[in-house]
């Protein structure tokens, strides 16, 4: 757990210290310790470059941080409650069901909304990716049965097929919004600002608190539906409220991100195979670990191709389809 | 001690009726064995008690209906190992046998230090100490039934139910398995109900058998009175010779039909 906090707050310093233009990175540290209250040292760094820092990077980190933490945190709990080890967020069809819901937004008037006192977009993302997940759900349990690993991941790949199909469609019917709806799809965080950050905060500690107590209970779920219900537990009541906050988080950060693959799925696993399959530690560890690797999978984004960026989901889905199809083949040997 | 009381119990999936109107009523600290064929309605009566599946009647608790019990309430007085307890891989067996403290934590509570202790202690007495750390994968078939009934016995329910608790097991584990529940019978003044296939087995360890049909009750009484050989070939349909020995062990032994004469 300490290595884990401490990796996080290394990839948080690394990012805000790396980028394209700004002050040399040594200096970042300086000007962080210069800012805090009743310390002043001397850092060298320019009121303009501080801007670079704060208004640019800062944000830029957080969200990242923020968004890594998230979906990690959901995969694993996603993989807890549906006790399926190869579910996240995207393959339940919940990232997709979620874009759709803000492509929607986006449609009626995004410049008109977004001063609303309560933003619609986390909202309407929330409810396109809960749709998304009963959906998938219902379908893989009513096809394959509740043990069938397959069937619902297959669910799952058919409802993303078809919320692409509705965005693609209403997409074509607004062309004025094309243009903003897919740079956002790439992912947004090359725009990220403390704005950005507010927006998603509340949802984000929410959803997160929500699933971090339920961490035992996500253990007690994997002895399968009857076992549990022996052990004096409401299996309906866990699977809805984890589904539910899973769901609020992931939606809440694919508002505001969009769409980056396989961090929900990376993670959890890698924090399974170094710490152990007990979610009382995997769901705590996935938050660090989740923000850690985005943070870590965007910095090449920001230096590799400048001035043009990587999108992120690229940077992502790149480490995270080998691992995906390595998992699947251990799981095969397993049997 | 607990005593456990049924009346006119009832258990139905969709159209088919698994058990009908079974009464009977458990004394505090007493074995009772159901026997019967597959399909007889067995593990539908456990299940039932355990609250895996909705029952019709009622069903007592030292004489209060399990209705008026929470579900968590109703896990601290009942333990149920399941005929197939799922068995996580990459579970350790201490992480297992933990989740028999379930029914004591508050639902967005974590363990404390006396429901591991409590884990520890029943790892000791189980002679699974060192197996804690160990992965349920990694287990022998003895072992896991071990860790199942660890388990039950860290939820320190009064009742024990045990769905075929030695089908899994060769003669020697089977052996072992059932001895292990009877010393925790006498230490805990459990009272236990078991569905159980080896009706030489059922006899020796329990003290009352309850022969079951089609979802009813057909006979109960002890091994003598039960275990006779018109009655399981009425309802099991099987040849078999039913010898008594001396200490009172009632043995089953079936036969060939038709080849008793070769015999000697």
């Amino acid at each position: 757990m300490p290595v884990a906090i401490v990796a996080a707050c290394s990839a948080l310093l690394l990012g805000v210290m790396v980028g394209p233009a700004g002050p040399v990175w040594w200096r970042v540290p300086l000007a962080l310790v210069d800012h805090l209250p009743f310390v002043s040292i001397d850092s060298g760094v320019t009121p303009r470059e501080w801007i670079i820092i704060w208004e640019i990077r800062m944000p830029r980190v957080v969200l990242a941080a923020l968004v890594g933490s998230t979906l990690a945190l959901s995969g694993a709990s996603y993989q807890g409650v549906f006790r399926n080890p190869l579910v996240d967020p995207y393959l339940l069809g919940v990232a997709a069901g979620a874009g759709l819901g803000a492509t929607v937004v986006f449609t009626l008037n995004r410049s008109g909304t977004s001063s609303w006192i309560i933003d619609p977009l986390p909202l309407s993302a929330f409810l396109g990716g809960l749709v998304a997940v009963v959906l998938t759900y219902f379908v893989g349990t009513a096809f394959g049965g509740r043990r069938s690993s397959a069937t619902l991941v297959l669910a799952g790949v058919a409802v993303t097929a078809l919320a692409t199909a509705v965005q693609t469609f209403v997409l074509q019917r607004n062309t004025d919004v094309i243009r903003q709806v897919y740079s956002w799809i790439l992912g947004r965080l090359s725009t990220a600002s403390w704005g950005d950050v507010r927006l998603v905060i509340p949802y984000v500690v929410l959803s997160t608190v929500t699933l971090l107590i339920h961490r035992r209970l996500l253990d007690v779920m994997r002895v399968g539906e009857d076992e549990a219900t022996a052990l004096g537990t409401s299996v309906d009541r866990v699977r809805i409220v984890v589904v539910i906050a899973a769901t609020l988080g992931t939606s809440a950060v694919v508002a505001v991100s969009g769409l980056i693959g396989f961090v929900g799925i990376i993670v959890p696993h890698a924090v399974r195979l170094l710490a152990g399959a007990s979610y009382r530690t995997i769901i705590p560890l996935s938050i660090f670990a989740g923000a850690t690797f985005l943070v870590l999978a965007d910095i090449p984004g920001r230096i590799l191709q400048n001035p043009s960026e990587t999108p992120i989901g690229v940077v992502t889905a790149f480490f995270g389809a080998p691992f995906f199809l390595l998992l699947l083949r251990t799981r095969q040997a397993n049997r | 001690m607990t005593s456990l009381a049924f009346d006119r119990v009832s258990v139905r999936y969709a159209a088919h009726a698994a058990l009908s109107d079974f009464s009977d009523t458990v004394k505090p600290g007493e074995w009772l064995c159901l026997i019967g064929p597959n399909g007889a309605g067995k593990s539908s009566l456990l299940r039932s008690v355990a609250g895996v599946v909705k029952h019709a009647g009622e069903i007592r608790v030292d004489g209060t209906s399990l209705r008026f019990r929470s579900a968590k309430r109703r896990a601290q007085l009942i333990a149920y190992v399941p005929q197939s307890p799922v068995l996580p891989d990459d579970m350790s067996v201490r992480e297992y046998v933990v989740l028999g403290r379930n029914p004591f934590i508050a639902h967005f509570g974590q363990e404390t230090k006396h429901d591991w202790d409590i884990v520890d202690d029943v790892l000791v007495r189980l002679d699974l100490s060192e197996f804690a750390e160990r992965r349920l994968a990694t287990l022998s078939g003895g072992e896991r039934q071990r860790v199942v009934i660890a388990r039950a016995i860290a939820q320190e329910a009064p009742i024990l139910l045990l769905d075929e608790p030695t089908s899994a097991l060769d003669i020697g584990h089977q052996q072992q398995a059932l001895e292990l529940v009877d010393k925790l019978r006498r230490e805990h003044g459990l009272t236990v109900v078991s569905a159980m296939h080896d009706l030489t087995l059922a006899g020796l360890y329990s003290d009352r058998l309850c022969l079951l049909h089609q979802g009813y009750r057909v006979a109960t009484g002890t091994a003598a009175e039960v275990l006779r050989p018109e009655t399981l070939a009425e309802f099991y349909g099987v040849s078999a010779r039913v010898h008594h020995e001396p200490d009172g062990t009632v043995v089953v032994i079936p036969y060939r039909a038709g080849d008793v004469s070769d015999r000697h």
